[in-house]
């Protein structure tokens, strides 16, 4: 459908972890402006303040047209986002289909109701120094659980330990406690929303947990999204979890130290534990476009052409490996070869399981992050702060509270 | 209408009050209302929620995140407050006399104040880094210790850690407003005691502090409500952790509330500060204020 006449967009979407992403946006900004005669107004805020912005903006019925929320954002307030299913479905047919937990994160729970666009997955993947994991007797990153454990008593032995943030880190925290608990079968909820996080998966996953911390540097209980890069950099971890933030800062210092440091980087994907298959999480990124906008049909066809080849390929090119695809087709993208160190970061839709899993996306699957249940569950039984069964006990109570019906 | 309200004084300065009081309705008393009122509902961020009498409050009582969550509040109210109190009362004695370049100094007292928080708490982020932390470097280069101070990764480190930047950021409102109050006590009154042959400390405990108290009592009032409501600091330095041993109830109330979308459990957090807070703003008042002048 073609823009309203006279239509005046905003958007309002997370501020850029690397140039290149602005910069592309930017300039696809302005090529939809020239071609629709539509003014778009863009705002970025924190990628942490884009989530209660755009809760409020829902709650009181006014604000930016479009918002790029974070996870579960638009199960949360479903009745106040515009049905986007011709959108995707056009989207999904042109471009390979969508990755099946893109669905789940798109769709309203139980229907084929698209309530939002996925835009894209801020890939996360394991980060390490491949002449210190040589030096501990490794040729790379072992694929099951057993043998990464392994391979963290060996780093911390040659004094070269991996860290992993067990603070508060919204980010790269609660992304590889979730690997940790998933990966064990352990799961906050089940189909029907009942709370089953006391089980003894997640004991096996808590345990396994407190004897990795045994081999991390000494501080991560504090750490914030930012610590881990800042250690790698500085050569006091070998091992950790990240985007490619880490590699591309390296890769583009003019220092020759840090250059050089790029050169010993690799990336690896999470082990795969007991439960048998890859399941990991990673921040995925939604247009929401809210009913409140005076100017739908603009904000559509807005969408609509970001996510289109010609717009889409040039700014994940650009965004080196920042953000991967939510559509199958994307996966081409040169930026996945161009450097094989990037390759890593290119298959996220394939393997991430989504925020909720085990149960329905929603206020509580985010209300459940967002209160840090598995990452302080984590952090407890890892410092021996609380017995793993302990842990366990509080996450429950917590979740039953959040989940109560 | 008009007429008799001009002639009566007291309906004219009735009128003259309502912008006023219309302010203080709308912008105080309106949200705070409002804040109450959520804490005793199920509202989430998108939907309105229901009436749900005391559930908030009862849940939260149970909850041990909360509970330590008032304890680490308490804790850190009243050690900060302290501090604050003695090392600004002690600056405030030091600045009353007379020193080479007064102003320069008294200026120079009041920079952790206007230094935006979240700029010097990025300070202290630093500071405080379990990796990057110049304070352990410079220890390791003494030899005073071997590896580096766990600031933040410890929760009793982490507390004290937090109250430290706190009392730095706070000091100096508490002895400029210290020191105002000095120089208003007659320097007669040290006169005609130095004549009575007191020492320092009597001429201290007999005639500044009496005369000070009004103003201990609405600057410690107004410290102690800062503090209690701390926020930026502590989200910047550790976000409530590690293993939640730094949540302030505002911290956690935003957690939960904000970022967590469960805004009826939220303000019930924050409306457990009310009581707290009113308790302070009574004992100063009738505790410290009144009583000295009356006198």
């Amino acid at each position: 459908m073609p823009p309203e006449a006279g239509a005046k967009l905003r958007v309002l979407r997370w501020k850029r972890f690397v140039e290149g992403d602005e910069t592309a946006f930017t300039r696809n900004v302005q090529e939809f402006s020239k071609r629709y005669g539509v003014e778009v107004k863009v705002d970025s805020e924190g990628w942490e303040d884009v989530r209660p912005k755009a809760a409020v903006a829902a709650n009181v019925g006014s604000g930016p047209d479009l918002i790029t929320g974070w996870f579960d954002d638009p199960h949360q307030y479903p009745d106040k986002l515009v049905d986007m299913t011709d959108l995707a479905d056009y989207l999904g047919k042109k471009y390979g289909g969508w990755y099946d937990v893109c669905r789940k994160y798109g769709q309203r729970a139980g229907t084929q109701q698209w309530i939002a666009i996925p835009w894209g997955i801020i890939g996360n993947a394991l980060v390490y120094r491949e002449s210190q994991v040589k030096a501990a007797g490794f040729s790379g990153i072992p694929g099951d659980t057993a043998g990464f454990l392994q391979l963290c008593q060996a780093l911390k032995a040659k004094g070269t330990p991996p860290g992993f943030a067990l603070g508060k880190a919204v980010g790269d925290g609660n992304n590889w406690v979730h690997w940790l608990l998933w990966s064990h079968g352990g799961k906050l909820v089940d189909a029907s929303s009942r709370v089953v996080i006391n089980s003894p998966e997640t004991i096996a996953a808590l345990e396994y947990g407190r004897a990795l911390y045994q081999t991390f540097v000494p501080g991560t209980l504090s750490w914030l999204d930012p610590n881990n890069n800042k250690a790698f950099l500085d050569s006091q971890i070998s091992l950790t979890a990240n985007g490619i933030s880490v590699y591309y800062s390296a890769k583009n210092s003019p220092e020759p130290k840090l250059k050089e440091l790029a050169n010993d980087i690799q990336h690896a994907r999470f082990p795969i534990g007991p439960v048998g298959k890859p399941s990991e999480l990673m921040q995925i990124s939604q247009w929401m476009l809210f009913k409140h906008s005076k100017y739908p049909n603009a904000s559509k066809e807005f969408v609509r052409f970001l996510m289109e080849a010609e717009q889409y390929n040039p700014w994940m090119q650009s965004a080196i490996g920042y953000v991967s695809q939510p559509l199958r087709a994307y996966e081409a993208n040169p930026v996945w070869t161009a450097d094989a160190k990037h390759t890593a970061f290119r298959d996220g839709g394939n393997f991430i399981l989504d925020v909720g899993h085990g149960g329905p996306l929603g206020p509580a699957s985010a209300a459940a992050l967002a209160d840090y249940i598995v990452l302080d569950m984590v952090a407890e039984a890892s410092s021996g702060a609380r017995s793993p069964k302990d842990a366990a006990l509080r996450a429950e109570a917590r979740a039953k509270r959040i989940y109560r019906s | 209408m008009l007429e008799r309200l001009q002639n009566s004084r007291q309906a004219f300065g009735w009128v003259l009050l309502i912008p006023s009081a219309l302010l203080l309705l709308g912008l105080l008393a309106y949200p705070l209302g409002l804040g109450v009122w959520l804490g005793f509902t199920d509202a989430k961020i998108g939907s309105a929620g229901e009436w749900v009498g005391l559930e908030n409050f009862a849940y939260l009582l149970t909850d041990d995140v909360v509970q330590l969550a008032v304890f680490n509040t308490l804790f850190y109210t009243l050690l900060a407050s302290a501090l604050k109190f003695g090392l600004g009362l002690w600056l405030a004695l030091l600045l009353n006399h007379h020193l080479p370049f007064k102003s320069l100094l008294r200026a120079i007292v009041l920079l952790p104040w206007i230094v935006p928080t979240a700029l010097s708490a990025i300070a202290f982020w630093w500071l405080y880094d379990a990796q990057f932390s110049v304070l352990s470097w410079l220890l390791r280069w003494l030899g005073v210790i071997d590896q580096s101070i766990d600031f933040l990764g410890d929760p009793m480190n982490a507390r004290f850690s937090t109250i430290a930047a706190n009392v730095w950021r706070g000091v100096p409102f508490v002895a400029i407003s210290l020191l105002a109050g000095l120089q208003t006590i007659p320097p007669a009154l040290y006169e005609a005691c130095a004549i009575d042959g007191a020492s320092p400390w009597q001429r201290f405990v007999h005639i500044t502090l009496p005369l000070l108290t009004p103003i201990i009592a609405v600057v410690m009032t107004f410290s102690v409500l800062f503090t209690f409501g701390d926020f930026q600091l502590i989200y910047v330095l550790t976000r409530g952790g590690p293993l939640n041993a730094t949540h302030l109830l505002a911290t956690l109330a935003f957690q939960r509330g904000i970022s967590g979308g469960a805004l009826g459990e939220g303000a019930a957090i924050a409306a457990l500060m009310l009581p707290f807070l009113m308790g302070a703003v009574l004992f100063s008042y009738f505790g410290l204020g009144r009583r000295s002048w009356q006198k």
